[in-house]
């Protein structure tokens, strides 16, 4: 039970929220400022324990270019359903789990201005933080599914209580497009489990499963041979299981572990079997699982519920919308969907790719047509996370390309810093919106003007985070629009085209919005009285994240040493599965691969 | 062997019912024993001065601690089967489960009645004896294994509840939901009897297990492809309807539901909270033993521990039993088996009838259910139909468990399992819910949700606790009701076939559907603001200890599911067998 076991150091580091929340439940009644205080002093914490992984070398830390999971531990949590409290992080996640932990501390810092019924709000704060984190470090499906269902309440009170003119309707739209999305997701998840077979993979996937542990520079058989003599629950399952020796007798040994039903959809066929319509079981999967997703992210056309909720919800709870709420949908996809049901991924390529091309487009042309500031970001956002979509789903590494998985990966690794850059940006983003409209109180597009003789520093730094939502070189969203356009010239003219051409649209509302809040003579809207420069308080929050954006921006490498060993490796199993696959389908069938040519038409 | 004389007969009937039956049926006979004593003791000099409450709750934690098994939980692991009284009542791990789960609800029960003061000193004598006599109806109508003593054990359970509805005197909406429930009950229980006559005239017998295996000798496919034979088979399906109609009358299934937001409406929330956990407690494992009294026979189940796969079995059954001159006929019914799964054997009809049947009824009831709940504005209604919706969920895992059970055990007992864990964290969730609704009333005189607006301003635990329970109720994890809700999910899976796929999505879909108006309820208490005339609402000491301890599981099982299934598993693990 020391600090440097991954079970203790990340149970902390998820769980210390909630504790807190507990705590302040229970404490007795203070002053409004204090449970403030408190708050941030635990997301404060936190986040110094996510920089705690930076320190290479020391008893727990998360070392750069490395692919693979880290901090790995696994302990049964309810055996007899066989679930797993299950935790690791790899390049994908660890890059969120400190951008949430980094992103609460600035959201709960910029909560200050909330002063209706501080416990509660704190309370249910630090919930949502314990929700968010669990989300990116489980790796049990069941754990997952837990966490992704821990945010919702929470959520919900937030927009509900604390939020706009409108907050109910928003709240309950919220809560209701995420539960549907989350029990379509069940379903997938009972379609996998009970399709699932432990017994099928070998020694080194199972490894790699994180199910047989083995020591650094072991033999993953030798391992596997003293996992089956341990008296753990689980091997002693597989040995009871492995008994029968004949193999259509023999039971399956079902599992949530996500590693493993990886392993099992790019390695064996447990999932190709027809589960209804003539369509396979992981056909079924990926569609439940990729509708549960892309409403999270949200995608058009399910994308209606996040408009309002941004909208109503007070500025933090914006900020944490855009910044990590949204970035669970891609997470999903890019960790669940397509590793562990390939083939469907392959099947509905073009159709991921189209679903993000047209968010792209009609978040752009939305966005260009608001009139309310914040729902101009919020619809933004909708367009900024097409390029998500659009980047993981470039299925490139085809019989065309001789299953070069090179532009593929540029798409995923585009993908992956595009959320994060619009974690900073959209965050930021929210935050001016929040700055001003805490002192005009309106957030009308047509009476702004004139902000920058007001208040320059922050109108200078609005500038620059809006620039950096912009994509203009130098600054993060550059990386990430770029890689993702780059990536779809392989895979199809016409999307790459089309994608490219939103960077227009972009520039368009941005550079508009711009000119009509900040530039122009004077200020002649409601409460103009009211503008004052920007506080300290605002600039600790503004200012970090503008100079994020800027890092980010000059020097992506910081981020892709982390992040691109472990996309990559993703990117080159799918590959080399695609290959496989096409070849399999080409032995059984001599005319050619009936998948491939699906896939081949639809790209024509 | 003895010559078969008066006198042998009654020996042996005295030696079974004495040596046998009698040391199985003990907390029922408690419960029997505090019954009299409830009613006589102030026959007795000094006896007023006893109060009733303590009798009750001394006479029903007795029957509780007899019903704890002698050797621990563990020896259900390897508890036969055994039928009591020469074969009405059935003895096993089910029995007992449901046995304890009764008793201890009703101890909760009587202290929650105690402490909303609707046993006053002067009624409360009647209000308890009609209480335990309901629960000793419900454990008679969860072990029955004879027609008879389903009708009696049914009949048992209602009547008092009949009297319990309307135990608030000189209130009008009371007395019409009494009337109502009696109306209604009788109806049904008179339409359930003919049914049973009808069932028990073809078959021969009104023991469930020899009604079986009347039915398999009857061979049913064989009996469609006469005109004499289908007519049979008519009077069959018609009495198996009829008895589905006292039995969905029990559960509140839809159609038969219509009592059900009336009564909740006019009795007291106390007696609401008694007729949702308990009542269709027991009417689920009545509807289990009927399903797999009539569905199942010792000879037709597949062994578990076999080494030759459950399906050859099966299919091997089937190809014995099945007529050859029938071939279209036998290709019909084999396909229909693949439709819905119910696995081989004679019996695979009345499985499939029965399977089909509830189903459809629970599809129906969960969705009807959710969706009538959303217009309501007073708060017991809407729990009413939350109940109805509820049972319709339960219902689904009953249907699983008889559609598995044909095919393999062990996944049947899962899907009971599922089912007593349903049953269990149901009643910790709705009986603090209805315990936080009769607190309130005795508060602010009022049940309707508006009223409730602001709550958390004034009473804060009050408010955190329904809406962890309401939540709770959606199904939303880390709360309990999470857990059997995705193991019944589980077990549709497991049934498989169109039938079971298409009532695993109404059933998760309706997971959203009820979102809506639970969290109406929270919202109007958490988010609404508070109207200006009500004073501070405070529950008291006891009355909130009482809601903490009741829902305070709602948090912890959601936590660790683990203890409780691990439980429920040991309850099943010899079922089927």
């Amino acid at each position: 039970m020391t600090l440097s076991d991954p079970k203790v150091y990340l149970s902390l580091l998820v769980f210390l929220p909630a504790v807190a929340a507990l705590v302040l439940a229970v404490l007795p009644r203070l002053a409004d400022e204090s449970y403030k205080l408190i708050s941030l002093a635990v997301t404060i914490f936190v986040f110094i324990l996510t920089l705690g992984f930076f320190r290479s070398g020391a008893p727990i830390d998360f070392e750069a270019g490395v692919a693979e999971m880290q901090n790995l531990f696994n302990v049964d949590w309810i055996p007899s359903f066989g679930i797993q409290y299950f935790m690791a992080m790899d390049g994908i996640s660890f890059p969120l789990v400190v951008l949430t932990a980094f992103l609460s501390v600035l959201a709960m810092g910029a909560s200050w201005p909330i002063t209706k019924h501080v416990k509660g709000y704190c309370i249910l704060f630090l919930l949502l933080e314990t929700g968010m984190l669990g989300v990116f470090m489980a790796l049990d499906f069941f754990l997952f599914y837990v966490f992704w269902e821990v945010m919702l309440l929470p959520m919900y009170f937030l927009i509900g209580v604390w939020g706009g003119p409108r907050r109910e309707y928003a709240a309950i739209k919220f809560f209701l497009y995420t539960l549907v999305g989350s029990v379509l997701m069940l379903i997938a998840i009972l379609m996998l489990y009970f399709n699932s077979d432990l017994t099928r993979l070998d020694a080194q996937q199972l490894a790699d499963a994180g199910i047989v542990s083995v020591e650094k520079g072991g033999d993953a058989a030798q391992s596997f041979e003293k996992w089956k003599e341990s008296d753990l629950p689980l091997a002693q399952r597989y040995a009871e299981i492995t008994k029968e020796a004949d193999l259509t007798q023999r039971k399956q040994l079902h599992t949530f572990n996500i590693l493993a039903l990886q392993q099992m959809g790019q390695h064996t066929d447990l999932f190709d079997g027809e589960a209804l319509w003539g369509k396979s079981t992981q056909w079924w999967a990926f569609l439940l699982l990729f509708i549960g997703f892309v409403i999270k992210v949200p995608s058009v056309p399910l994308h209606t519920w996040l408009p309002d909720a941004h909208v109503e919800a007070p500025t933090p709870i914006s900020m944490i919308l855009a910044g990590i709420l949204l970035k669970m949908g891609g997470y999903g996809l890019i960790r669940i969907c397509y590793p562990i049901c390939p083939n469907a991924g392959y099947q509905m390529a073009y159709f991921v790719c189209f679903v993000g091309v047209l968010s792209m487009v009609y978040g752009a042309f939305a966005a260009l047509a608001q009139k309310d500031f914040k729902r101009m970001v919020a619809y933004s956002s909708v367009s900024h996370m097409g390029y998500v979509v659009l980047g993981l789903g470039v299925w490139s590494a085809v019989a065309d390309t001789g299953y070069n998985p090179d532009y593929w990966k540029m798409g995923a690794n585009g993908a992956m810093f595009q959320m994060i850059a619009h974690g900073i940006s959209s965050a930021g983003m929210f935050f001016m919106v929040g700055v001003i409209y805490d002192r005009v109180h309106h957030r009308d597009l047509d009476k702004f003007g004139g902000l920058f003789a007001k208040m320059p520093l922050y109108s200078g730094l609005a500038v620059g985070i809006f620039f950096a939502g912009l994509g203009l070189p130098g600054l993060c969203g550059f990386i990430g629009e770029v890689f993702v356009v780059l990536s779809v010239w392989k895979y199809s003219y016409a999307l790459a085209i089309i994608s490219a051409a939103v960077v227009i649209l972009t520039a368009g509302y941005i550079l508009w919005a711009i000119q009509r809040v900040y530039l122009g003579a004077e200020y002649k809207g409601p409460h103009g009285e009211a503008i004052t420069p920007i506080t300290m308080r605002e600039l600790s929050i503004a200012v970090p994240l503008l100079v994020l954006a800027i890092v980010f921006g000059v020097y992506p490498t910081a981020l892709l040493n982390y992040m691109q060993p472990s996309v990559d490796m993703q990117i080159d199993r799918l590959a080399v599965w695609t290959e496989e696959h096409d070849n399999r389908a080409t032995a059984s069938n001599p005319l050619g691969s009936q998948d491939g040519q699906v896939a081949d038409a639809w790209q024509r | 062997m003895q010559p078969v004389t008066l006198q042998n007969v009654v020996d042996s009937l005295v030696d079974n019912t004495l040596d046998m039956s009698l040391p199985f049926f003990r907390p029922e006979l408690a419960l029997c024993a505090t019954i009299v004593i409830l009613l006589f003791v102030r026959i007795f000099k000094g006896g007023e001065y006893i109060p009733s409450f303590f009798i009750a709750i001394l006479g029903s934690i007795t029957a509780l601690i007899l019903a704890f098994p002698a050797e621990g939980f563990e020896s259900w692991a390897t508890m036969p089967r055994q039928e009591l009284f020469t074969g009405m009542l059935v003895y096993d791990t089910l029995t007992a489960f449901i046995r304890i789960f009764l008793l201890s609800f009703v101890v909760l029960f009587i202290i929650l009645s105690r402490l909303t003061g609707i046993a006053d000193a002067k009624d409360g004598q009647d209000y308890y004896a009609l209480v335990l006599g309901a629960t000793l109806g419900m454990c008679i109508m969860s072990s029955a294994n004879h027609m008879m003593m389903l009708f009696m054990g049914v009949e048992m359970a209602s009547v008092p509840s009949y009297v319990l509805a309307g135990i608030v005197k000189g209130r009008q909406r009371s007395s019409e939901a009494a009337l109502k429930y009696v109306i209604y009950g009788a109806g049904t229980a008179g339409v359930m009897l003919y049914g049973i006559s009808l069932l028990t005239g073809v078959l021969g017998s009104a023991h469930l297990p020899t009604m079986a295996a009347s039915l398999a000798d009857l061979d049913i496919p064989n009996l469609l492809t006469t005109a004499e034979g289908r007519l049979t088979v008519m009077v069959l399906v018609l009495g198996g309807l009829m008895l589905g109609v006292g039995l969905a009358f029990k559960l509140s299934a839809v159609p038969f539901h219509f009592w059900c937001p009336d009564v909740f409406e006019g009795a007291s929330a106390e007696v609401d909270a008694f007729l949702s956990v308990a009542s269709k407690a027991a009417a689920l494992v009545l509807l289990l033993r009927v399903g797999a009294g009539l569905g199942l026979t010792t000879a037709e189940l597949p062994v578990a521990d076999s080494a030759d796969p459950p399906r050859v079995i099966a299919v091997a059954a089937n190809e014995t039993t099945a007529p050859t001159q029938n071939a279209v006929l036998v290709k019909q019914v084999a396909d229909s088996q693949d439709a819905t799964h119910v696995g081989g054997g004679p019996l695979s009809p009345v499985r499939r009838f029965f399977v089909i049947l509830v189903s459809l009824i629970a599809i129906v009831s969960c969705t009807f259910g959710n969706l009538a709940a959303y217009g309501q504005t007073n708060i017991k209604r809407m729990l009413a139909y939350s109940t109805i919706a509820h049972a319709g969920f339960m219902m689904m895992a009953v249907a699983a468990a008889i559609a598995l059970a044909g095919r393999d055990v062990v996944d049947a007992r899962t899907a009971v399992s599922a089912l007593l864990l349903y049953i269990t964290l149901y009643l910790f969730m709705n009986l603090s819910a209805f315990a936080i609704v009769a607190f309130l009333r005795n508060e602010m005189h009022s049940e309707d949700i508006a009223d409730y607006a602001g709550l958390i301003r004034t009473s804060p635990l009050t408010a955190v606790m329904m809406t962890a329970v309401l939540v709770s109720l959606i199904g939303l994890p880390p709360l309990a009701g999470f857990w059997p809700k995705l193991r019944v999910l589980q077990a549709l899976y497991m049934a498989g076939g169109p039938l079971m796929t298409f009532v695993l999505v109404a059933a998760a879909l309706n997971t959203a559907i009820a979102l809506v108006y639970y969290l109406r309820v929270a919202k109007t208490m958490c988010i609404d603001p508070e109207p200006d005339t009500r004073g501070a609402v405070s529950l008291g000491f006891l009355p909130a200890a009482f809601v903490f301890v009741v829902s305070v599981p709602v948090l912890i099982f959601g936590i660790l599911p683990g203890p409780l299934a691990n439980w429920t598993d040991l309850a099943v693990s010899q079922l089927f067998s």
